[in-house]
């Protein structure tokens, strides 16, 4: 029978021969993350569960990045309990200072391969989709069960075929392929399945823009979000993949439970208006609105290729008065390169703040939460009512070229506009 | 397996889960506090209506967004008894089951159901029942009634890690 690549992958992963959308099975995974919030919740489901030990320590990845550092003694205890429980089960363990923000700190770091599955505490677990991993969010309950199983259940998602066309214009970036997908299907249209992208014009995407693009399936409601490896794949995991892989993809006959189509060559800069991410329209539908703060980081946006493209904006000119422009690197090893690049220099020369790597006020924990009556542009992935702060804060996600123009303008403005036609 | 209880609405659609209990209170990891703030992006007079015997009657794409299972802990602390939805977002149902809170989609109860109705559920037979008018639904599929009825996926951990000695 032929399957999908995301069937495939959870056959190799489990004891049935052959499945189908709908079926439900058990399914091992070959890496287990958590957090600083998911983690300690998870490790008394698993004390409840009678379970002393993870499955194998070599497998799980614990990862201190939501109030890293800790913004308060409750953050600080929980942070605590984190780094006490990896150091007694010998897993791997990023503590402050040593990682990140976990999708981006295991991407880099090599920890995944495509035909993987990745199960993750935390809904954004999707981004691993970028490298052809089988990567999902669950609940601490369910990470309780992989940390002493190896194991979760999961029922088979069928799968949307997103075929990408053409080249992306000059300022359009991964994050307006996730946005054109959302403004098409919604933010429920991903329920129950896997955001397959191929097509020709996947080969024009960077690993750094498949993981823009792959990390807001879940906004979709997505399971996952799969890029089939390619050269793009190969050459990023080339001197980084901490094991081998193969190459995966889906049979042409498989069948699919849906198709769209986004044409690369003829999309704008997007952004998504406050408060869903669904509510996408092009840049220019949002010009003029002021804006109190620029955001650039997350997990999906806080790449190194995030970081040039703001720097490329910001070289050269100011944050506008009245605006505040916020810098997080998502990681130390984007944070190092930034340095070694100059483009930390560029963002405090333009009177930008450079956080340390955290997901900060990107889910309104701490460092930069909105007033009441605020704008911000962010290159985060939610603008849910409250995420950053007030609930009478206003969000627009965007990319990064868009994001730090509207520093620079302090409105929200086509980069164009600011830097020139065509000139990245 | 037959719940009983009494409706509290929540008529709205894509109420997802950073409403439901936002990011401030993610350093809590007990369910006693954390039931404080739950609603608090919503309404918080919310909790006010749980009564213990609470089914709550919710729309279309309930509980999208973060997997943050302080929300189904903080329902169950409550005393939640179930959620009757239009539609669920994914990881917001498999919480709910995870943590024997069963998780119904039907859509027709919804329309039905008035704050303070009662509600029966029949999850076995896929009987959902409001104010005596009774809707059928898919029944849940024996790997998720099996564990709804052990009381969730910690039970049914234990009795796998059991098994194995
Ligand atoms: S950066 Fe934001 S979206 Fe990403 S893991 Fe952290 S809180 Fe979640």
């Amino acid at each position: 029978m032929p399957h999908t690549l995301a069937e495939k992958i959870l056959i190799a992963h489990s004891e049935v021969e052959d499945l189908a959308p709908g079926d439900i099975v058990q399914v091992r995974c070959d890496l287990v993350l958590a957090n600083d919030v998911s983690g300690p919740v998870a490790f008394t489901a698993m004390e409840r569960m009678g379970a002393d030990r993870v499955f194998d320590p070599d497998k799980v990845v614990m990862v201190a990045d939501h109030f890293m550092p800790a913004k308060d003694v409750r953050s600080a205890e929980l942070q605590q309990r984190l780094r006490e429980w990896s150091h007694r089960q010998g897993v791997h363990f990023f503590d402050q200072g040593r990682g990140g923000i976990e999708h981006a700190v295991l991407i880099e770091e090599g920890f995944v391969v495509p035909g993987m599955v990745i199960a993750g505490g935390d809904s954004h677990t999707c981004t691993y989709g970028a490298v052809g991993a089988f990567g999902t969010g669950l609940g601490s309950t369910d990470i309780a069960c992989c940390l002493a199983l190896g194991e979760f259940w999961q029922s088979v998602p069928g799968t949307i075929r997103v075929e990408l066309e053409g080249r992306p214009a000059p300022f359009v970036t991964g994050k307006d392929v996730i946005l054109a997908v959302l403004s098409q299907i919604g933010v429920a249209g991903g329920t129950g399945k896997v955001l397959e992208f191929s097509g020709p014009g996947a080969a024009s995407l960077t690993m750094d823009e498949r993981r823009a693009a792959a990390n807001m399936a879940v906004e979709a409601g997505a399971e996952t979000g799969l890029f089939p490896a390619d050269e793009v794949t190969a050459a990023y995991l080339d001197g980084r993949a901490g094991r081998a892989w193969e190459v995966l993809r889906s049979d042409p006959d498989a069948e699919l439970a849906g198709r769209l189509g986004v044409d690369l060559g003829g999309l704008e800069p997007l952004v998504a208006r406050p408060p869903s991410p669904g509510n996408v329209a092009p840049v220019a539908e949002a010009a003029g609105r002021p804006v109190h703060q620029v955001y650039i980081g997350n997990c999906a946006n806080g790449t190194i290729t995030d970081l040039r493209q703001a720097a490329a904006v910001m070289k050269g000119r100011k944050v506008q008065r009245g605006t505040r422009m916020i810098v997080v690197p998502s990681s130390q090893r984007v944070y190092r390169q930034a340095l070694r690049e100059g483009l930390l220099e560029i963002f405090l020369d333009a009177g930008a703040v450079v956080s340390t790597p955290t997901c900060g006020a990107c889910f309104g924990g701490h460092m930069g939460i909105l007033a009441p009556g605020e704008v911000a542009v962010a290159t985060t992935n939610r603008n849910f009512t409250g995420r950053m702060g007030s609930d009478r804060a206003e969000v627009y996600l965007a990319n990064a070229w868009v994001a730090a123009a509207a520093a620079v303008a302090g409105e929200i403005v086509d980069p164009a506009a600011v830097v020139g036609e065509g000139s990245p | 397996m037959i719940l009983d209880g009494t409706a509290v609405v929540i008529d709205a659609d894509d109420v997802n889960t950073d409403l439901l209990y936002p990011g401030p209170y993610l350093n809590i990891d007990d369910p006693e506090q954390m039931k404080h703030h739950l609603f608090d992006g919503l309404d918080p007079s919310l909790r006010g209506e749980l009564t213990g015997d609470t089914v709550l009657v919710v729309g279309e794409n309930f509980g999208g967004g973060s997997s943050r299972e302080h929300v189904v802990l903080a329902m169950k602390a409550w005393g939640v008894r179930a959620v009757v939805g239009r539609s669920f977002a994914r990881i917001f149902s498999r919480n709910g089951i995870n943590l024997g809170l069963p998780v119904i989609t039907c859509p027709e109860a919804v329309a039905a159901a008035r704050p303070g109705s009662a509600i029966r559920i029949a999850a076995e037979r896929g009987l959902v029942e409001v104010d005596a008018r009774r809707f059928q639904v898919p029944p849940l599929p024996p790997f998720v009634l099996d564990m709804v009825r052990r009381g969730g996926l910690v039970p049914w951990v234990r009795a796998r890690l059991a098994e194995r000695g």
